[in-house]
């Protein structure tokens, strides 16, 4: 019997290797994914007891860990909640983590291989671990110029506001309307976080919904921007003449494409700069017919769209299209000005005018300027990339100059500032009949080595209807934040 | 049978010196749970120093006086095991009194068992002087697995915790007779066994490459398989059905050295199972939790936090007392493997499952030594149904294999599977004294000659 016995002993050793094996896959080569997972207590109760780096804006903490005598030992709070929830995200011991507190958790939690020896020498030193801080790109006073203009809309206003220096990329500002305040989710009052997460997921105009990355609606009229930049770059000139008229009739479809309040852009032939400055919609209706789709949508895809550029933070793609639909010619004169499928986030239509700005490169958006070990050692400096060259320098000279006539003698004077060059596009984009159209302003200025784009989307507001136009609601406030970077 | 080569040894002085070691580790482990926990040797340390010291003492006495040439390392290696196991059982008393102050305590009770099981291991070691004696009680031990098996069922008696049905109440106690049946029920198939070998063994054909047994053989192996079916359909309880039935098939196969019957049984058991995938729900849902844990994490809390807590442990581990293995349902008793893991880390699971896999090894030593087929099957399969039962229970929790309930050898909180281990170690103990004690005397052979009633022609 004595070789079933030694057989036995082999499937033994078997078992006992496939258990070994087994252990250290899950302890050691499957931990750091295991440890990652939503609803993990036993690390969200070690993170929640530990010295959670700051996230700063300019030097100030906009979240930050202070100690508490509870069994956490620090509790998260963020001084000035409801203005960057839409960056910072939240830190909560039952929902986990979201915006900037997730994405950045490995240095602000102090886990990250970057902080390897820091935590060596705090084990050997018996302390407890500390997370690095996280640096903003945002610059506080264009932030807060940007949420004030929308609160002066008005308590029920839905909007946003992306502004970016053209030249690098960086987030300046990030505004979403309404917000909320992330203190109410850090708290350690678990019932009332739990109270508090029930009202902001089933409001109904999703407060913890970053419209400045996440919202893409008709970017309207803003999008002439992008079909003007591809006529351009297929040799048209801004003092070249367009059709114009009160309507676009296309051959053997009743459809005919309008103008807003059935104006007729003043004259049946315009130049290129001017159905810009009027914002005509049957000129850009019939360029967009004569580029075709395929120019078109390949200008769109060189400003962004298609693409989820801004790493860190949660944000939609820009579409063109849906899917890869092959347009009709009444469908792609209405793209050509921004309605039909075409949909953008505010960074993206903020992206379009920087590009212009930046003489046709497009620089990748980022909020992450400086991540620094505990003992502030930078860690990581954020790296400025070039996202695409939309258009040539020349043409973008031209576009520049086109934006700005559109702000002196165009829909977008609202925009003004005085002894800087500011270029700006308005656009209102069709909704359904019974709520008011979405307004949007796109602009940049500049001003000696100070330059900023912004785009302002407001989505509904209290305002009567027939005053909506992108320039009375939205350019105020893309005029006050590009004063506040400029400083004019 | 040839005699051993080797010069027989008693080796108590390094079996005295490894039980020290073993005593240190628990008394430390217990010193250490305070002092993480706490920020303090815990008071009684004492109390669970002098326990362990006299249960150390005790069973090395025991075993110098009347199995003085038994195996000097599976003493040890249990005490180590079972220290580690007060251990933690004491640090999730603690953890878990955190969460609810109402919460039992089985620290003290687990304190009260081991000393239990030490009387049953000495009991055995005593009352056993050869365990071949226990070949002529063959059939008894069959009834008395059948009949404890069936105890949980009764009316009163039997108790459903947790949707298994395999608790009995004694007084104020509950106790899984399972445990003994599996001890009751080892004796038995050794006993019949060795019996029946030479039948079950030589008729039979060969294809292709292994001897198939006869159909009308298959009874013994059909009856095993219908009662852990059997087992698993009345007491829902499928660890023991499947525990039963390998330590069923590897006994017969250690007894005729026919791979066929292990063909057999493979078949056997993957009908069996896939049958009970197909028909018990429960079955379906621990295999979804073992697939795709977390596809549904409320309803595979269980593993999932296990797996948290050994993903949380790492390499180096959080330390005794350090760490939060108490948020694990089940922490003391199912899932104490993941508990250490979380505490110990990678390393000191490896070094528990070493320890098992010790025992394994002088167990199925024991086995290849032992003169007697009797004494080679036994030991064969409590052995082996040892190594199952680790692997079956540490494989549920760190998720290798889908999760069964079967108690941590020694270190689960739970009386009657430590009473029962112990019992089996005096077993080994008892047969491996038999072993390597110096040969018998030829001349007895001249004598038991003149003896003989029939004269050999």
């Amino acid at each position: 019997m004595n070789r079933p016995i030694r057989n036995i002993a082999i499937a033994c050793l078997v078992l006992f290797a496939a258990l070994l094996l087994n252990v250290n896959y899950v302890q050691f080569v499957e931990a750091d994914s295991l440890n990652a997972k939503n609803g993990n207590k036993r690390v969200i109760n070690e993170e929640f007891s530990r010295d959670r780096g700051p996230i700063l804006v300019d030097g100030k903490p906009v979240a930050e860990s202070v100690k508490s005598k509870d069994e956490f030992k620090y509790q998260r709070s963020y001084p000035d909640g409801e203005l960057y929830a839409p960056i910072t995200g939240y830190f909560s011991y039952v929902f986990g983590r979201g915006g900037l507190e997730n994405s950045q958790n490995s240095v602000l939690s102090g886990s990250d291989n970057r902080l390897f020896v820091n935590r060596v020498v705090d084990l050997v030193s018996n302390k407890q671990p500390k997370g690095g801080s996280v640096e903003l790109t945002i610059d506080p006073l264009a932030q807060k110029t940007a949420a004030s203009g929308l609160q002066a809309l008005g308590k029920n206003t839905k909007g946003a506001v992306v502004a970016l220096d053209p030249r690098t990329g960086a987030i300046l500002a990030m505004v979403s309307q309404p917000s909320y305040n992330p203190n109410r989710l850090a708290s350690h009052d678990f019932a009332a976080v739990q109270k508090s997460w029930d009202s902001l997921t089933t409001d109904k105009s999703l407060p913890m919904f970053n419209r400045g990355t996440q919202q893409t609606l008709p970017p309207g009229s803003t999008f002439k921007l992008i079909t003007a930049a591809a006529a351009l770059e297929n040799g048209l000139e801004p003092s070249d003449k367009v059709k114009a008229g009160t309507t676009l009739k296309f051959p053997g479809i009743q459809y005919t494409l309008g103008n807003e309040n059935g104006s007729n852009c003043g004259g049946n032939k315009i130049t290129f700069e001017r159905a810009l400055n009027v914002s005509c919609n049957v000129a850009f209706g019939g360029i967009a017919g004569k580029l075709g789709q395929a120019k078109l949508a390949a200008q769109a895809a060189k400003f962004g769209f298609g693409t989820d550029p801004l790493r860190g933070l949660a944000a939609n793609p820009s579409r063109f299209t849906v899917g890869d639909a092959k347009l009709e010619a009444p469908q792609l004169a209405q793209t050509g000005i921004g309605q039909y499928e075409v949909a953008a986030s505010p960074l993206q239509m903020a992206m379009v005018a920087a590009g212009i700005a930046n003489n046709g490169t497009v620089m990748t958006p980022y909020v992450v300027k400086t991540v620094r070990s505990p003992n502030l050692h930078v860690l990581e400096q954020a790296d400025q990339h070039q996202l695409s060259q939309a258009m040539s320098a020349a043409n973008a000279a031209k576009l520049q100059q086109m934006m700005v006539s559109t702000v002196q003698v165009g829909t977008a004077t609202s925009a003004r500032i005085a002894g800087v060059d500011v270029g700006a596009k308005t656009g209102t984009a069709q909704s359904t009949k019974d709520r008011p159209p979405y307004a949007w302003f796109v602009s940049y200025a500049k001003s000696g080595d100070k330059q900023v784009a912004v785009a302002v989307l407001v989505e509904s507001s209290t305002t009567a209807r027939d005053e909506i136009a992108g320039g009375l609601l939205a350019g105020p406030i893309a005029r006050s934040v590009m004063q506040a970077v400029v400083g004019k | 049978m040839t005699a051993p080569a080797w010069i027989p040894r008693k080796r108590r002085g390094a079996e005295f010196f490894l039980t020290v070691l073993a005593v240190v580790i628990g008394i430390a482990a217990y010193a250490a749970v305070g002092l993480g926990a706490e920020g303090r040797i815990p008071a009684d340390t004492y109390k669970l120093g002098l326990g362990l010291i006299v249960v150390a003492v005790a069973t090395h006495l025991i075993v110098r006086r009347v199995a003085p040439y038994a195996d000097p390392v599976l003493v040890p290696l249990v005490i180590a095991l079972n220290g580690l196991g007060l251990a933690m059982i004491y640090r999730l008393d603690i953890g878990r009194q955190q969460i609810d102050p109402t919460r039992q305590a089985f620290a003290n009770g687990q304190l009260v068992w081991t000393a239990i099981g030490i009387m049953a291991f000495a009991g055995i070691l005593i009352l056993v002087r050869d365990h071949r004696r226990l070949q002529s009680l063959t059939y008894t031990f069959g009834a008395a697995a059948i009949a404890l098996l069936i105890l949980p069922l009764l009316p009163h008696i039997g108790r459903s915790i947790n949707g298994a049905r395999i608790w009995i109440n004694l007084g104020p106690f509950s106790f899984q007779p399972g445990e003994a049946a599996k001890v009751c029920l080892a004796i038995f198939f050794a006993g019949y066994l060795v019996v029946k070998r030479d039948a079950l063994a030589l008729a039979g054909r060969r294809v292709m490459g292994v001897d198939l047994p006869r159909g009308r053989d298959l009874g013994p192996i059909l009856a095993g398989w219908l009662i852990s079916i059997g087992i698993l359909i009345f007491q829902n309880d499928l660890g023991s059905s499947l525990l039963f039935f390998g330590l069923f098939v590897v006994m017969l196969y250690v007894a005729t050295e026919r791979a066929g019957w292990l063909l057999v049984g493979a078949v056997l058991f993957a009908v069996g199972a896939y049958l009970s995938y197909l028909a018990i729900p429960h079955v379906q849902v621990r295999v979804d939790a073992w697939l795709n844990p977390f596809a549904d994490p409320d309803r595979n809390g269980q593993i999932i936090n296990g797996l948290f807590g050994l993903a949380h442990g790492g390499v180096l581990g959080q330390g005794l007392g350090q760490g939060s293995p108490q948020l694990t349902p089940f922490s003391f008793s199912d899932f104490i493997g993941a508990s250490m893991g979380e505490e110990l880390g990678l390393t000191g699971l490896m070094a528990i499952l070493v320890i098992y896999g010790l025992i394994v090894e002088r167990g199925l030593r024991i086995a290849l030594t032992c003169r007697d087929a009797f004494g080679k099957l036994l030991a064969a399969g409590l052995a082996f149904s040892f190594a199952l039962q680790v692997f079956v229970v540490i494989g549920g929790v760190t998720r290798l294999i889908p999760l069964t309930g079967l108690t941590t050898p020694f270190m689960a909180q739970g009386g009657s599977s430590i009473v029962m281990n112990w019992a089996i170690i005096g077993l080994l103990l008892r047969i491996s004294d038999q072993t390597r004690r110096p040969a018998p005397e030829i001349s007895t052979f001249d004598r038991d000659e003149e003896t003989q009633v029939v004269k050999h022609a």
